[in-house]
């Protein structure tokens, strides 16, 4: 690691005035992402900001939905019980990511911000355009097995969020609350903070230079109250997803009402699927309606040799956690 | 699946104590933290701007570690684990992947299992750090320990101090009611002899006896 100054800001408008006068100082809250980068040098910021004391705590309802605090570690939200029984699939996720431990550490706006597991984005020996834009792309050519079938583009086929908690937040209809240098506050869907690769993958998300994420608010919902996260991945426990779902059903007297379907390890951001959504609603919930949800959400995939596999297991993954709703 | 390991509403009601006095105690922690800070390094910091309070280069920091106050002279890039093991001459904590995916150096910060290495010893002055070497009364092992030895919870025994701090953790957490609830939720520390079925069978126990 290199080295590097350390400020415990005292508040949210110190810690963005240092990122201000120096841009390339870095947060940190639970570091899990952050230092495992650092000990790799990719990333070498020269002063780590810390803002485990700002306010951005809490789990509270409010009229918009569940507020939750940006510090708030992910074992905490994922064991709450307002998350456990208003959004299952976001306790799911959150409780099916990571290992205790990290979870333990791991801040809900780290989360969001995690980076991702492509193999050629974390070895520095590599070119990358996501690291260094403009050199190119190694994994379209060469080990892609874990990497996206949707969304993707000539320049980078990363899944850019590799976890669990951004899905469901997607489904759900989740919306950060951001808080720039000017101490202005905006409010972004979370479905609308990543950005596609397209030619420019250095650009993960539309948070300004030191802009910081505050809070993450979910609306409730009968969809969210009847939801799931499915995750399948290479081992049973403490990997990331090749293919994973998170689903919502409002169902009366057999007729789907509302859905919500969102899916991850598959898309270069987590993947909302409105065209999966049409296909249910107004449709029985029936498997034969499930099966054709499920082609629609994976009709647009661009899979590659060696992610081919994805396809099939994401369109199985999703059928799945619908029946598990229904 | 889900259900058997995971909180469910069913088995949930009212919001954990334990998250208002996690909040309770980072306000007590902070004012901790701020004494533990001494007034020079204060006053240097101070000079930056009226609040923050910056560190730079290699300070004494003070570290409350199985009950006693530690003071290390180190960088803010040192892990904790480094600073136990290279600094405080407390080996029993492991390094094994240094990424946070072996978990051989899990230890407790304030009862919570993290990993040492993807800690910075700078944000845990103020904190309670409990080790292995802090487990044992004495000649009278800890009740895991105790249980890692009866079961034979290892082979080489370098993930084992991790296992066991894990495996507290997890009994205290009330993770280890079933077998498969166990399994999932002491994942993060991983055993390349495959002492699997021990670990479980010593973690249970403990949990059985309450």
């Amino acid at each position: 690691m290199n080295d590097f100054s350390y400020t415990q800001a005292a508040s949210a408008k110190e810690a963005t005035g240092i990122i201000k006068e120096k841009p390339q100082a870095a947060y940190i809250a639970g570091g899990t992402t952050l230092l495992d980068m650092m000990k790799a040098n990719l990333l070498e910021p020269p002063q780590l900001v810390d803002l485990n004391q700002l306010p951005f705590k809490g789990i509270e309802q409010t009229s918009d939905g569940l507020r939750i605090g940006a510090i708030e570690r992910m074992s905490t939200v994922g064991e709450h019980p307002l998350v456990v029984q208003q959004f299952p699939a976001v306790s799911q996720a959150l409780l099916l990511a990571a290992s205790p431990q990290l979870r333990n550490m791991a801040s809900i706006g780290g989360n969001i911000l995690q980076r991702t597991r492509c193999g050629y984005f974390r070895d520095a020996a590599f070119p990358c355009n996501k690291r260094v834009p403009g050199s190119g792309c190694p994994a379209i050519a060469g080990d892609h097995h874990n990497l996206a079938i949707l969304g993707v583009s000539d320049s980078c086929i990363a899944t850019a969020y590799p976890g669990d908690l951004s899905v469901a937040l997607a489904a759900f209809d989740a919306v950060l609350t951001l808080e720039n240098q000017k101490g202005k506050q905006r409010r972004v869907p979370i479905t609308e903070f990543y950005l596609l690769p397209g030619k420019t993958p250095q650009r993960e998300n539309v948070l300004e230079s030191g802009e910081l994420i505050v809070a993450v608010t979910i609306p409730g919902a009968a969809h969210a109250r009847r939801s799931t996260y499915l995750k399948v991945r290479e081992r049973s426990s403490y990997a990331y997803a090749l293919a994973s779902a998170a689903v919502g059903l409002d169902v009366q007297n057999g007729t789907i009402r509302t859905a919500r379907v969102a899916l991850g390890g598959v898309g270069a951001q987590p993947w909302r699927s409105r065209e999966a959504e049409k296909v249910l609603t107004g449709a029985p919930a029936t498997e034969a309606t499930f099966l054709a949800a499920a082609a629609a959400a994976l009709q647009g995939a661009q899979p590659l040799e060696h992610n081919r596999f994805k396809v099939e297991l994401a369109q199985n993954t999703l059928v799945r956690a619908l029946q598990q709703v229904a | 699946m889900v259900s058997d390991l995971f909180p469910t509403p069913e088995n949930t009601s009212e919001p954990q104590p334990d998250s208002n006095a996690r909040r309770s105690f980072m306000k007590q922690a902070g004012g901790i933290l701020g004494l533990a800070l001494a007034p020079p390094l204060v006053a240097q910091a101070e000079r930056l701007t009226a609040y923050s309070r910056t560190i730079e280069g290699a300070t004494d920091l003070t570290l409350r570690i199985n009950g006693q106050t530690r003071t290390v002279r180190a960088e803010p890039r040192v892990t904790l684990l480094d600073a136990l093991r290279e600094r405080l001459d407390l080996t029993g904590t492991k390094k094994g992947c240094d990424h946070g995916q072996c978990g051989a150096c899990t230890v407790l910060i304030d009862g919570q299992r993290v990993n040492s290495c993807l800690t910075l010893a700078v944000m845990v002055q103020g904190k309670e750090i409990t080790t292995i070497e802090g487990l044992a009364q004495g000649d009278e092992l800890h009740p895991m320990q105790a249980a890692f030895l009866k079961h034979d919870g290892f082979q080489c025994g370098y993930c084992t101090p991790g296992q066991i701090m894990s495996g507290v953790a997890c009994v205290s957490e009330g993770h280890a009611k079933t077998d498969d609830q166990c399994r999932e939720w002491m994942s993060g520390n991983l055993c390349r002899c495959g002492a699997y079925a021990n670990i479980l069978a010593a973690v249970r126990e403990v949990a059985s006896k309450g």
